[in-house]
């Protein structure tokens, strides 16, 4: 059940005991990557070059959360993205799928920032979102999956948070989130503003129709780049010696029958001993 | 001087902590929250313990991580090493943000060169394996389950109490439902059996139950097949968001082999597919591949392995 919408921060909370009717402002970060399938690989090097960009699998979730909650509650979703000169486009996909607006930043050399530079950077621009209440990210971006932006985001904003949520409620002044770890799920009351991080698979992203995906080209887009931001970006902290996909020396031999088959597993695969 | 502080509510995760951070060749505190059982466990593998009591939340990820974040000070350490399963990564970040410090998780080895500490860990989605290490003086690393054996029981362990300055939380805990858990972990498997969407029925299972039964396997999954169909519990999931195994031999049935499962099967020593598609993605990581139909194939395994 959803009680009705009393606003997350102090300013907004006086506006709607006032009687002043309030929007819930949703911020959803989604990061553009590389669509993962189409990456191929040569000399164990993994091959970026002309493999299309779009938004993570789970920042899809986590726009859709978002999403729901503002046709349940009233309210505005706000898309930021820090990403390259092709974030413009991807982000079409997002306001396609009914965010309303978006704030973006946009670098040549985005891909080269580690995740203490781009949570500064991301911040920021929530921070141009005025008086937002939740804020959504995906447990792990599709590529790096190191869970750790919703985290450090939340410290830089000073907010609670929540990770690996499954379902968001919105009661009055709080959240209420169900989060999943291995062993168990908690239920948890989170006061807004609050960083809200999915995890995977909690709900079925739309597919925007063709109507919607025509008009996202004209829903409001702010654009940033660095030094538009009041802010220094420390040095990467992280450095990356290398990455290429494991070597890998399969036999690749076709069984044609059952019997084949039956014999490979008799002779490799014995068992537990 | 400096040393290595290792965190985790879970206290098996906790004792491979201690096994990770004998790596690191510096004075190792292991740190113990609300929890004298761990305490006691992590001081019998010969740790020193600083074990801190009070009215904290472990739900409260600011909270935990300010508690680590002050005894990190009070103990002089740089490195702080984590777990990487969900709560470990959800601290991970919190705790590298308050402490400006360079943070990796899910890292699934280590290498210690002098003062530098290499760790691989999975990217691109698995497509790659990277090879990162920290720049910053602090460092936050949270290790995967499973990558380093726990502990074990050792002389010369000590527990210290400590106590830290206590936080208002925003976050309160309305209820905790248990999970139901299962007594096989498919990470430990000697063989192991994945079933796919292709498997495409429940009605195919007994058949692979008992295939597993005759090869002395566990069943395992990808993630559609626990996550959509429900047929097993997130436990038996397979790949980057599940568990990482390296049997001997894996069979993979009805499985397309996309890198965020491909990184779940990788290290097996044999690897052997069935999919009605020759070219699916698994056929070409696979030792030995059979291009067929489950529906057929799987009763006649049954019959032919029993
Ligand atoms: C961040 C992230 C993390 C993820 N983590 C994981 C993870 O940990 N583990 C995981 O598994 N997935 C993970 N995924 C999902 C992954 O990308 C794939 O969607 C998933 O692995 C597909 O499962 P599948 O191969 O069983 O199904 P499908 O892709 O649907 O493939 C089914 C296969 O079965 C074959 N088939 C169909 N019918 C038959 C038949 N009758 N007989 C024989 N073969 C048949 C088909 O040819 C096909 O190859 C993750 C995705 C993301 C974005
Ligand atoms: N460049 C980015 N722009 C916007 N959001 C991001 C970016 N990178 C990461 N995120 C968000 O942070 C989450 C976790 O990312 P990560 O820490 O890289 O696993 C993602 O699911 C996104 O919601």
């Amino acid at each position: 059940m959803i009680v009705p919408y009393l606003g997350g921060n102090d300013e907004k909370r006086e506006a709607v005991l006032k009687g002043v009717r309030e929007l819930m402002k949703i911020v959803v970060a989604m990061k553009q990557i590389p669509d993962l399938q189409q990456i191929r690989i040569r000399d164990r090097k993994p091959i970026l070059d002309g493999v299309p960009l779009t938004f993570g699998k789970i920042d899809k979730n986590a726009l859709e959360a978002a999403v729901q909650i503002k046709e349940a509650v009233n309210g505005e979703v706000v898309v930021v993205s820090v990403g390259n000169e092709e974030l413009e486009d991807t982000i079409k996909e997002a306001l396609a799928a009914d965010a309303d607006s978006s704030v973006m930043l946009i670098e040549d050399d985005i891909e080269k920032m580690d995740s203490a530079q781009t949570a500064k950077v991301l911040a920021e621009l929530i921070k141009q979102v005025e008086r937002y209440d939740l804020v959504i990210f995906g447990e792990g971006s599709g590529d790096n999956y190191s869970g750790q932006m919703g985290s450090r985001v939340a410290e830089i904003l000073g907010l609670p948070q929540a990770g690996y949520v499954t379902s968001i409620e919105i009661d009055g002044i709080a959240a209420i989130v169900k989060r999943s770890l291995e062993d168990q799920e908690e239920i948890l009351e989170v006061k807004l503003p609050a960083v809200i991080s999915v995890a995977a698979d909690l709900n079925e992203p739309r597919i925007p129709s063709v109507s919607k995906v025509l008009k996202a080209g004209k829903k409001p887009k702010e654009i940033f780049n660095l030094d538009d931001l009041d802010i220094e970006v420390c040095e990467a902290l992280v450095a990356t010696s290398s990455s290429l996909a494991p070597a890998s020396n399969r036999k690749g031999i076709e069984l044609k029958s059952v019997s084949e088959l039956v014999e490979v597993l008799k002779s490799e695969a014995s068992g537990g001993n | 001087m400096a040393g290595v502080m290792t965190y985790s509510n879970n206290t098996a995760l906790a004792l491979e902590l201690l096994t990770a951070a004998g790596l690191m060749g510096q004075e190792v505190k292991a740190l113990s929250i609300n929890n004298e059982q761990q305490a006691q466990e992590l001081k019998d593998a010969g740790a020193s313990v600083y074990e801190v009591t009070g009215e904290y939340s472990a739900a409260d990820t600011n909270m935990v991580a300010e508690i680590l974040k002050q005894a990190a000070a009070a103990l002089g350490v740089d490195i702080i090493l984590l777990s990487s399963d969900r709560r470990g990564k959800e601290l991970s970040g919190r705790l590298a943000q308050k402490l400006n410090a360079g943070c990796l998780t899910d890292i699934k080895a280590i290498q210690v060169n002098g003062t530098e500490i290499e760790c691989e860990r999975n990217a691109l989605g698995g497509a790659a394996i990277a090879v990162q290490s920290i720049k910053s003086t602090k460092q936050v690393l949270a290790i995967s389950p499973k990558v380093f054996k726990q502990a074990e029981p050792a002389g010369d362990g000590s527990i210290n109490n400590y106590a830290v300055e206590e936080t208002i939380s925003a976050v309160s805990v309305k209820e905790i439902i248990p999970k139901s858990t299962d007594s096989v972990d498919i990470a430990d498997a000697d063989v192991l059996i994945a079933v796919g969407c292709g498997v495409q029925t429940k009605y195919n299972l007994p058949a692979v139950e008992a295939i597993a039964q005759s090869l002395g396997g566990l069943v395992g999954c990808s993630k559609p097949v626990a996550t959509d169909w429900k047929w097993f519990s997130e436990e038996r999931i397979i790949g980057l968001s599940g568990k990482i195994c390296s049997p001997d031999a894996a069979l993979i049935l009805g499985v397309s082999g996309q890198v965020q499962f491909a990184v779940g099967v990788r290290g097996a020593r044999v690897l052997i597919s069935i999919n009605s598609d020759e070219n699916a993605p698994i056929n070409s990581m696979a030792d030995y591949y059979m291009v067929a139909d489950l529906n057929d194939v799987l009763p006649q395994l049954k019959d032919a392995m029993s």
